[in-house]
């Protein structure tokens, strides 16, 4: 018998440890930085959602600014249009398209103007970068340890994970996307995360079973966590979708919301724009997420001699997938838009993370190398 | 009706006015829905309306049920939903051991469970109707809608809607450019943007973006292809499994598997014509560390011939790398070891010799076997059979207390044997188990304090059996491997219809398809006024920029001509004035007056845009 597989560097997963846990440790900074955003964010009056339910014809501008001097003018349903004009140049008018509701405008955000709690929210972010930078290190000096793909077992998979899903938020920020809103229970379930890997999927850096060696693992795995940590994105805009409808609905209604939640929901995003995010993010992750798949049957029919066998992985990711693909169909579907759909993203991704946690835990199946 | 329009998201509003059960018609968006009309082939929601035409009536409205996106959508929860027991019951295709194990642990529930057929739920009755269901039913969608998109493809784009200033993008200014030259100028520009663009009245009309239905519906007939794929792949596969020792061959005929499995349209003549021999195999274990005995690396050995004239190749086969052979693999499932011994009869006769495979029991190769001997006669000469049944330990601690293997590596090997002896049961009856031992005929021997005769051996070791009845002796060890061989139909199709699925579904979902409508009449102070709007499949932030590098584009032969600085508003009323040429006159803040548009005022959306101004 030889000796083929290297052995793990112990220092270098010792480096990996630490350096997790300094990411956790800044996490959980970023974290309180977040609160105090939402709490001096708290201080400001905003009430524009009501406004601009009331308002009749209060029109309200703002606008995009074209090429070569043309100016583009942004119209919005409900809160009228919106203009950025430029002296004799033509304007492009954008209107939504007529919903009961029309577009209301977007929630200013957690810091909801408030200096102090803008600064706070700038201060959480640039923590969140360097926790990222921590926990990226993490990652990469596991992998070098064991000089392999850092996403052979439950630990390495949860870390790599949170990452990529912290990664893609600041991604967004980056694009100069208004997603600071994601930010707090962002970084909570990083945390929760985390905090699970190190204490109950903590695995050594260690070599992998014989069916784990293969190029696929890169391919296969670490789009399968691309694709996790975007629908988690997705998830938490839906949830946070099903709030603000719920909310913006109360006030159609003419009731008036609690305090706290007028306060927290004022300064979200409108629901429709909650509800875009969402949608853009599951339908782009899709096709991705089709191929991680197909992928896995290929890599399943070399290494096990079919591609498909109904093991319990598979059927969770096949539940997966027919779940997003429904939650897509329903969207197409009169009826079936807006809190229905968002019900279906929710299952959908709750499929998606049994399929990672539950079958792992609590089935036998051929990918229980999970080191549980 | 197969009308559609943007919705308030990328989806889109289904029906035609009879269709519209959001509340109040607004004059806005159904305009907009003429104006997406055929805009994408999606069917048309239709209520649930209970037949009244008999049979026929029945059918059809049956068969419109079915191919609705309403059915498609409850038939794929289904799909989904039934999945689950599969995932949670032991099913005997995957692990027929266990559902024999559950069977034995759930007595009232098994009966229930092979009822509703839940040991084998990927070919269930119920679960085939699901699926069966929704391929009809994307077959019932798929093949009008493929006729609808052709005749899209080839109907022109059509004609600008009368009131461009309620699509969703829209601008406007003048210029001193004749409306002609407008006209010809913005063709021109959306035909370099591979617009398909026309000129139709004063209006241009143009759409791009068609590959998002052609990316959809190649996506829908690739899960076709895949699903026949999968289905060949079940009725014409076959799989079958063979032990092999290592010195000993293995031909690819029905005889020689241990098991074999097939679909029912299989034929034994569609066997690959090969085989091979078991020459070496390699383990490669953690020696050290927490993870101490974790397998790491298996590799076979093998030398193989193909067809008759059996010329031998040497190559290996490992977990991951499976050898092909014709529509056939050879896939390494498991290994073990497989001790040699020799049985001598009461007479001192070799009675049987070679190599017996014992079959792992745990991760470390705590193995179990038998070993079994037809070809005996007693010390009196008398003929009878011998049975031999225990464990094989690789890696055996004599201090340990326990006789489990220590490590799955070949360290210091170890038998423990309990010898029996009478009618092993195997000439005639039912088909026996090789690994096992059927005790129901046998006697145990006794050793001289009546106590069962057991010994633990080890290589070189020989079990004498009381009264002369004969020896076995422990001569060594070999290992075996245990080889798949599957012979697989439709992978290529499966591949195919995946991977065009794939770019499909990116297409469908990535490229936007919208119309863009220039239109440029003669005003009332004699200049031009252009009017440009758009109109997407799905709303889409693109959209507004792309019109405006339109509109910005068409300043070098539409300039828009020099007003007064705070004439912008004026010049978007003198176009609201002149947009509907004529033809309505009516302003548009009095909209809410006209004869289609009745209710527009009780939108507060809509008199706002008025009242902005
Ligand atoms: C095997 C089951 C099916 C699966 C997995 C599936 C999946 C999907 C997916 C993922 C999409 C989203 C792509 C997009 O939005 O362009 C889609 C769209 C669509 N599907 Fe299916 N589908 C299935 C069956 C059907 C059936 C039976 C119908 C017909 C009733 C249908 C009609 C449509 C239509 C019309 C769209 C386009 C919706 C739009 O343009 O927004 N599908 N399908």
């Amino acid at each position: 018998m030889t000796i083929l597989a290297a052995e793990p560097n112990e220092q270098l997963a010792q480096i990996s440890n630490y350096l997790i846990y300094s990411a956790m440790a800044v996490y959980v900074l970023a974290f309180f930085a977040f609160i105090a955003e939402w709490t001096f964010g708290s201080r400001s009056k905003v009430a524009r959602t009501a406004a601009a339910l009331t308002a009749d014809g209060g029109a309200e501008k703002g606008g995009v600014p074209a090429q070569s001097g043309v100016s583009v003018q942004v119209k919005s349903q409900s809160g009228g249009t919106a203009v950025l004009e430029k002296p004799a140049a033509p304007e492009v008018v954008t209107r939504s398209a007529a919903g009961k509701r029309g577009e209301l405008p977007d929630g200013p955000g957690a810091a909801a103007g408030d200096e102090q709690g803008d600064m706070y929210g700038r201060i959480a972010v640039s923590l969140t970068v360097l926790a990222f930078l921590l926990h990226a290190g993490g990652v990469l000096s596991r992998s070098l340890s064991v000089q392999r793909a850092p996403w052979g077992n439950m630990y390495e998979f949860s870390t790599a994970f949170s990452m990529v899903a912290v990664g893609a938020f600041l991604g967004f920020l980056a694009a100069k996307k208004r997603v600071r809103w994601i930010g707090l229970p962002l970084v909570t379930t990083v945390l929760l995360d985390l905090g699970l890997a190190v204490t109950v999927f903590y695995t050594d850096s260690d070599q992998l079973v014989p069916a784990l060696h293969s190029y696929w693992l890169w391919i296969h795995v670490s789009l399968a966590i691309i694709c996790g940590a975007l629908f988690y994105l997705g998830f938490v805009g839906s949830l946070l979708y099903l709030f603000r409808d719920a909310y913006e609905a109360k006030l159609l209604r003419g009731e008036k919301p609690g305090k706290v939640a007028t306060s927290i929901m004022e300064r979200l995003p409108a629901a429709n724009s909650l509800d875009k995010f969402a949608y853009r993010i599951n339908a782009a992750v899709f096709p991705f997420w089709t191929f991680t798949i197909v992928a896995g049957a290929i890599w399943a029919g070399d290494a096990w001699g079919r591609y498909w066998g109904w093991d319990p992985k598979e059927v969770w990711s096949f539940i997966t997938w027919v779940a997003y693909a429904a939650y897509l169909h329903a969207r197409a579907t009169a009826g079936w838009k807006g809190r229905k759909a968002a019900y279906l993203a929710l299952l959908a991704f709750a499929c998606f993370l049994f399929n990672y946690y539950g079958v792992n835990i609590f089935f036998n199946g051929k990918h229980s190398y999970a080191g549980i | 009706m197969s009308t559609t329009g943007t919705g308030a998201d990328a989806g889109q509003e289904t029906g035609g006015p009879a269709g519209d059960a959001g509340g109040a018609p607004e004059g806005a968006a159904r305009e907009e829905r003429e104006a997406a009309a055929q805009l994408s082939t999606a069917p048309g929601e239709e209520r649930l309306n209970v037949p009244s035409l008999g049979v026929i009536g029945w059918v059809r409205w049956f068969w419109r049920q079915l191919t609705s996106m309403r059915v498609a959508l409850i038939l794929l929860f289904l799909l989904s939903l039934g999945a689950i027991p599969g995932s949670v019951i032991p099913q005997t295709p995957v692990d027929a051991l266990k559902v024999e194990k559950f069977r034995e642990q759930h007595e009232t529930l098994a009966p229930l469970y092979d009822k509703l057929q839940l040991f084998d739920v990927y070919t269930s009755v119920w679960f085939s109707a699901i699926y069966i269901l929704l391929f009809i039913s994307l077959v019932g969608c798929i093949v009008p809608r493929t006729w609808q998109f052709v005749g899209q493809l080839r109907a022109r784009p059509p004609r600008a809607p009368r009131k461009l200033d309620r699509m969703p993008v829209y601008a406007t200014w003048r210029t001193e450019a004749d409306p002609e030259t407008v006209r010809e100028a913005a063709r021109q520009l959306l035909r370099k943007r591979r617009f398909r663009a026309h000129v139709q009245g004063d209006a241009v009309a143009s759409e791009k973006g068609y590959l998002r239905e052609a990316g959809n519906l190649a996506f829908h007939i690739a899960l076709i292809v895949l699903l026949l794929a999968f289905a060949s792949g079940q009725l014409w596969k076959s799989e079958g499994n063979k032990l092999v020792v290592q010195g000993d061959g293995f031909s690819n005929t029905l005889t020689q598997y241990d098991d074999f499995q097939s679909g029912s349209l299989f034929t034994a003549d569609m066997l690959d014509s090969f085989g091979f021999r078991l020459k070496d195999f390699h383990a490669t274990y953690e020696e050290s560390g927490p993870n101490k005995g974790t397998a790491r690396d298996f590799q076979a050995d093998v030398a193989y011939w193909e067809g008759g004239d059996g010329k031998e190749k040497d190559t290996t086969i490992k977990v991951n790398h499976p050898l092909e052979l014709g529509s056939s693999k050879v896939y390494l499932i498991a290994n073990g070891f497989a001790p040699v011994v020799s049985v001598k009869d009461g007479k001192g006769n070799v009675a049987y010799r070679g190599p017996v495979p014992f079959l792992q029991q745990d991760n470390n190769q705590t193995s179990s076997g038998v070993v079994k001997v037809t070809d005996y006669v007693d010390a009196k000469g008398r003929k009878d059979q011998l049975g031999f049944q225990g464990f094989f330990v690789p890696d055996f601690a004599p201090n340990s207390g326990t006789m489990f293997s220590q490590s799955p590596m070949l360290k210091n090997p170890a038998m423990f044997l309990t010898a029996y002896h009478g009618n092993l049961g195997v000439d005639g009856g039912p088909a026996q188990n090789v690994y096992q031992l059927d005790t129901e005929n046998m006697t145990k021997f006794k050793a001289p304090d009546g106590s069962p005769f057991a010994k633990k051996l080890t290589p070189g070791d020989t079990m004498k059996l009381p009264n002369g009845a004969g020896s076995l002796k422990f001569e060594g060890v070999k290992e075996w491997a245990n080889f798949q061989v599957s012979h697989q139909v439709g992978n290529g199709w499966a591949l195919g219809g995946a991977l065009a699925a794939i770019f499909g579904l990116a297409g469908s979902l990535f490229i936007q398809r919208r119309r863009v409508w220039v239109r440029a009449v003669a005003g009332a102070d004699g200049r031009t006024v252009v009017e440009a709007a758009g109109l997407g499949r799905s709303e889409s932030s693109r959209l507004p920029d792309e019109l405006a590098a339109l509109v910005a584009a068409m300043q070098d032969a539409a300039p828009q001509a020099t007003e007064p600085a705070d004439d912008a508003a004026a010049a978007k009323d003198a176009a609201d004035e002149k947009h509907p040429t004529g033809r309505q006159g009516a302003p548009h803040e009095d909209a809410g007056t006209e004869a289609d548009g009745g209710t527009d005022s009780a939108d507060p959306a809509e008199s706002s845009e008025g009242a902005g101004k």
